[in-house]
């Protein structure tokens, strides 16, 4: 079997029914950040919790991520992981009092 | 020195040759690579926040047009779908279905190229600049980044979708578009989170 060769043994998932997702959760974003909202936390969160479903949605099914073997969830998994750590600092240096 | 008269042979096509893990040398290349522009984007988005909910900040709505950027968005996960199927359809040994959705992502993304340079010359031509303000900095900078990823993409799609037409992909070799395919997907995914951090927040 040469590199190039792909032999997919995972079976193809529906991509329309993936589509229809996407624009149904960026519908319901676009809905949530028009409507008044008491609180900015709500607004983000909110919004920020879709668009982490979008995101996982598109890796999992278009880039294949859930049939992949698992070498490649861990390896980008890994990287995800150093993000949030990025990010969770730089909230956390926002949030905590400085001494 | 017995090791150094040992010929060294590389055959990219030889089974030994993909790497332990199994996985062929450029789909595992491209996802090292997309890994190393998750932190890429992570340090502009951790950024973002941290300018954004550290400072008075205006609310993006009043500036950016979120409607024609609602299209630009869905036009991008249309063309993602649209990627998707090409592979889909090689696979499936249609080739000619899948030049068809190969054309298709090439001019979706093509018109969010077009759609983004527009925003940009009318918010310009509104004196929304980059030097305006940190909102302005940080909304050219990391839109202009997913830009110029948005650029290269189209720039090789349009290669691949050449290659495609030139009989260079069949139903068994196809690797070039699934690994493409990889790098469009990731380009629209960071888009999903930078419309709603940026845009929609």
């Amino acid at each position: 079997m040469e590199a190039e060769t792909h032999n997919d043994t995972h079976p193809i998932p529906n991509y329309m029914a993936i589509f229809w997702w996407l624009l149904g959760l960026t519908i319901l974003e676009i809905a949530w950040a028009i409507i008044p909202h008491h609180s900015e936390l709500i607004l983000a969160s909110g919004i920020v919790g879709l668009a982490i479903i979008k995101a996982v949605l598109v890796a999992l099914y278009f880039m294949h991520l859930k049939f992949e073997r698992k070498t490649l969830g861990i390896l980008f998994a890994s990287t995800l992981i150093l993000g949030c750590i990025l990010v969770s600092v730089g909230i956390a240096e926002l949030v905590l009092p400085r001494p | 020195m017995e090791h150094a008269a040992a010929a060294i042979t590389f055959d990219p096509h030889a089974e030994e040759d993909r790497t332990s893990t199994g996985i062929p040398h450029d789909k595992m290349g491209m996802w090292v690579f997309l890994c190393s522009e998750v932190m890429f984007f992570t340090g502009l988005i951790g950024s973002y926040i941290v300018l954004r909910f550290g400072s008075t900040w205006p609310r993006p709505m009043d500036t950016l047009n979120i409607w024609l950027t609602a299209a630009n968005t869905f036009i991008l996960i249309c063309s993602s779908v649209t990627m998707v199927k090409a592979l889909e359809w090689i696979q499936r040994g249609n080739i000619a279905k899948s030049k068809l959705f190969m054309c298709l992502t090439l001019l979706g993304g093509s018109i969010f190229l077009g759609v983004q340079v527009y925003e940009y010359r009318h918010l310009l031509h509104e004196g929304f600049t980059p030097s305006k303000s940190l909102f302005g900095s940080t909304f050219y900078t990391m839109t202009g980044f997913h830009g110029f990823h948005v650029f290269c993409g189209v720039v090789c799609i349009a290669w691949c979708t050449g290659k495609l037409f030139l009989g260079k992909y069949t139903p068994e070799h196809h690797l070039g578009i699934e690994t493409l395919g990889l790098y469009w997907h990731f380009v629209d995914l960071v888009w999903i989170l930078l419309f709603a951090i940026v845009y929609l927040i």
